[in-house]
């Protein structure tokens, strides 16, 4: 590739991109887009932006990307400021995932999901429990043996802080098995990474997680993976039971999508979820994925919003459950 | 192996590798320079660039990037007392009393030989053992690291040699208690928030570090214009670069030590390299005799020397984990790893098997990244040091511009600022009554990792202290916490006697 074309990547792909400031209003050309990452470079909302902004642009479905990385409150300034600006963020779209739900229940901000306009949810990852590859524990009703004969026997490690997604998943898992959800001990680590060398360090007996970041470790052999979250087998994992076929009726789906500001056309939403749609047939987006260990769920618009509808629902009846509420 | 590393030289020392591991640090160099930029934002602005080559040339570039970062952020320590990243703030403990003693240039001179060291000798302990060394990376718990915690709070000791213990204690304590800010790992509380969603994430590093010591500084050369900055006469010669014979022999066994622990210090996922740099800050002045402790903090050789090795060896040895398992120790690999995936490279047990190639030519990258860097950096150094010939009323405003701005661009918060205005206010009237700064960036540090790793232990242990001595290396580590402490106490209590016999 060419230097001057680089040197474009340099400049769109910088963390001090600028805001774009735009005012075309025809819904059915969309060639540009500018994605708002309300984490810091390099965490799972920027590698997701990166990532379809990426396949977006190199398949030639759109002209030009930029992005631009916002931290703070746990995503909840890039919110604020995606409805306070909302006016000159008509071509903004901003990554986010199933957390949005949790912390807006935990009042970490004030806004919910509610207050902007959902686009599409674009992918998704299963969550997971592990153990080590040498464990004892080789099945989820060994795990679930151990629990009921002394529930402090069995540690859960995870990658966020405690009533955080890591911990729901696991939490979601005892209860769907009949259990109390509040006996879990669940013991919090910085990061996904660290909470994994936590357990490969023999200090838990179980590490929650998406599969996504499971899975490289499954197949070296280090871990195995005793149940996952989603509905049937994937075809990505055939070899990994799911919760379902082990008499748990867990299923859970971290989604992540995107959102426009508050009162986004109808139009231009659905022009965007046709742009998504035809991304998923390119190769360099089938690449990313693949890279990514990304599944494709795709809900656009009005089945987006019913579907965060039910999930809030449900995270928040177990939340209540659990005093995290 | 051996025809793996055959492969990885030869992908390493292709031209065009070449040429990416020379831009690479001189890009690094130049962004880890500005300050308020470090490593990880350099890689997240290289990236891109790396679209479309093939794995190992992007991680020869991204490595080289690395490097040049870590070394840029150590330049803007020595000189402006603004480390950017938390890996260099105890190489401003005594390379920038040195700069202000009018040797900056030794100082960057040594900060450039003590990198190159480092980062060699821990590549090639990288090269003979990484594959071993992912099982010892994975020996250490949670227990473990708090005993390594409050061994690198023992450090605070060398704070703590001009008189003022209460107040070095004070200043340490102040920033464990500053740690606390922000929501709680183990409950999900928040806690001393005040409401404000800008605390949430608790304070961010870069911003307490760039108050309390570029900013603080800055306003301290307006408010005493005789003791901020080095005088202009001081300046005219800006000292040699070359280091004494004496001066080598003095500092070798420094960068041997600081080597060896800095990289395995590095290879522990939950440490990483600003753990390594204080480590060795505490362990040279521990060794170091009576009268060499005194120079300690006022520029020191043995001071600046221990923790720049520290740094990079353990940067280099947090590719181990990296690498082997796929697992990244600190924010800067974890970025890494996402571009290695990104490029379709997966890292982990089957990295080194499945593509040999990748994961040797990155480790000889990183030799050769260290050698571009001395090669490239030397001469450059006059030149760097001459920033400081600048007039303090143009450089002044200078610093505090670009610590502002640097805090800002990562952000975007103006809250930011205004936090950062107020810490550096703090901070000048503490220094005016002359609290030192480091001990409390020290309790700031390792208060957020000493806490989260107690609980996680108290946790697992289910509430029983006996996690302290169950483990032979917990058990091992808080006991040379212990001798350090309690060593120079006794022996300053058994000298005293003499040393009065030795006047009378």
């Amino acid at each position: 590739m060419g230097i001057r074309q680089n040197f474009r990547r340099i400049l769109a792909g910088s963390i001090l991109a600028t805001v774009c400031v735009s005012g075309v209003s025809q819904a059915e050309i969309i060639n540009k887009a500018h994605f708002l990452v309300p984490g810091g470079a390099g965490g799972g909302w920027d590698s997701t932006a990166r990532g379809i902004g990426e396949a977006m642009n190199r398949s030639g479905i759109i002209d030009k990307v930029s992005y631009e990385n916002m931290s703070g409150g746990g995503g909840g300034r890039a919110i604020a400021y995606l409805i306070e600006t909302a006016e000159r963020q008509k071509d903004t779209l901003m990554v986010n995932s199933t957390p949005i739900v949790i912390r807006s229940l935990q009042k970490v901000f004030p806004q919910s999901f509610r207050d902007l306009t959902p686009v599409a949810a674009v992918i998704g990852d299963y969550g997971v429990l592990a153990v080590r590859a040498d464990s004892e524990i080789k099945t989820f009703a060994d795990a679930l043996k151990i629990f009921q004969g002394n529930s402090r026997k069995l540690k859960v490690a995870g990658g966020s802080v405690a009533g955080s997604m890591d911990h729901l998943i696991a939490a979601m898992i005892f209860q769907a098995a009949g259990e109390n959800p509040r006996k879990v001990r669940y013991v919090p680590y910085d990061a996904g990474g660290k909470a994994m060398a936590g357990l490969l360090s023999g200090e838990t007996q179980l590490l929650a997680t998406g599969l996504g970041e499971a899975l490289e470790m499954e197949r070296s052999g280090k871990i195995r993976i005793i149940g996952v979250t989603a509905d049937e087998r994937l075809p990505s994992a055939s070899n990994i039971p799911t919760f379902k076929e082990q008499a748990v009726d867990a299923s859970f789906v971290n989604w992540r999508g995107v959102f426009g500001p508050p009162g986004l056309d109808n139009d231009k939403v659905a022009a965007y979820g046709e742009l998504v749609k035809k991304m998923y047939d390119t190769e360099e987006w089938q690449k990313v994925r693949d890279a990514n260990g990304w599944v494709e769920i795709y809900k656009p618009g009005n089945e987006f919003m019913a579907y965060l509808e039910s999930q809030e629902k449900e995270l928040g009846a177990l939340m209540k459950q659990m005093g995290f509420l | 192996m051996f025809e793996g590393i055959t492969a990885g030289l030869a992908t390493a020392m292709a031209w065009q590798n070449l040429i990416y591991v020379i831009i690479g640090c001189f890009a690094g160099t130049f962004i880890g320079m500005l300050p308020g930029l470090g490593p990880m934002s350099a890689i997240a602005l290289m990236i891109p660039v790396t679209y479309g080559f093939d794995p190992a040339s992007g991680m020869i570039l991204l490595a080289g990037v690395y490097y040049g970062a870590i070394f840029g952020g150590s330049t803007s320590s020595i000189l402006i007392n603004a480390p950017g990243v938390a890996g260099t703030v105890a190489t401003s403990f005594d390379g920038y009393p040195l700069a202000r003693k009018g040797q900056a240039g030794k100082a960057l001179a040594l900060a450039a030989y003590a990198s190159f060291s480092g980062g060699t000798i821990a590549a090639i302990f990288l090269l003979l053992a990484a594959p071993m060394l992912a099982q010892v990376s994975l020996s250490f718990q949670s227990p473990d690291y708090f005993a390594l915690m409050v061994l690198g709070l023992t450090a605070v000791a060398a704070f703590a040699g001009k008189g003022n213990v209460l107040k070095a204690i004070m200043m340490a304590i102040l920033g464990l208690m500053l740690s606390t800010i922000g929501t709680d790992q183990s409950s999900g509380i928040q806690r001393f928030t005040f409401g404000k969603m800008d605390l949430i994430d608790g304070i961010d590093f870069l911003l307490l570090a760039m108050a309390t010591f570029a900013l603080a500084e800055a306003l301290m050369s307006v408010f005493r214009p005789d003791k901020g900055g080095p005088s202009s006469d001081q300046l005219s010669n800006m000292g040699s670069l070359k280091l004494s014979k004496q001066e080598v022999k003095e500092v070798a066994p420094t960068v041997a030590r600081s080597s060896i622990l800095g990289f395995f210090t590095g290879v522990l996922p939950g440490a990483g390299a600003t753990i390594a740099s204080f480590l060795a800050y505490g362990m040279e002045r521990n060794l170091a005799s009576a009268k060499e402790k005194l120079g300690f903090g006022k520029g020191s050789l043995k001071g600046l020397a221990g923790p720049e090795t520290a740094n990079n060896a353990a940067c280099t040895g947090s590719f181990v984990p990296l690498l082997t398992l796929g697992i990244p120790g600190s924010g800067t690999t974890a970025i890494l790893l996402g571009a290695l995936i990104s490029y379709g490279v997966q890292p982990g047990p089957r990295l080194f098997v499945e593509q040999p190639e990748v994961f040797w030519s990155v480790i000889i990258s990183m030799y050769l990244g260290n050698l571009v860097l001395l090669i490239l950096n030397l001469p450059l150094i006059p030149y760097i040091a001459k920033l400081l010939n600048m007039p303090k009323q143009i450089l002044t405003p200078l610093v505090l511009f670009f610590s502002l701005t640097g805090v800002y661009l990562i952000s975007f918060n103006t809250f930011d600022i205004q936090m950062m205005v107020l810490f550096a206010v703090a901070a000048l009237v503490l220094k005016l009554m002359s609290f030192p700064m480091a001990p409390m960036i020290l309790g700031f540090i390792l208060g957020g990792m000493m806490e989260d790793n107690l609980r996680r232990s108290l946790m697992i242990s289910d509430g029983s202290l006996s996690f302290l001595w169950e483990r032979p290396i917990t058990l091992a580590i808080i006991s040379i916490a212990v001798v350090v402490l309690l060593v120079p106490a006794i022996q300053a209590f058994r000298k005293k006697p003499e040393a009065v016999e030795a006047t009378a």
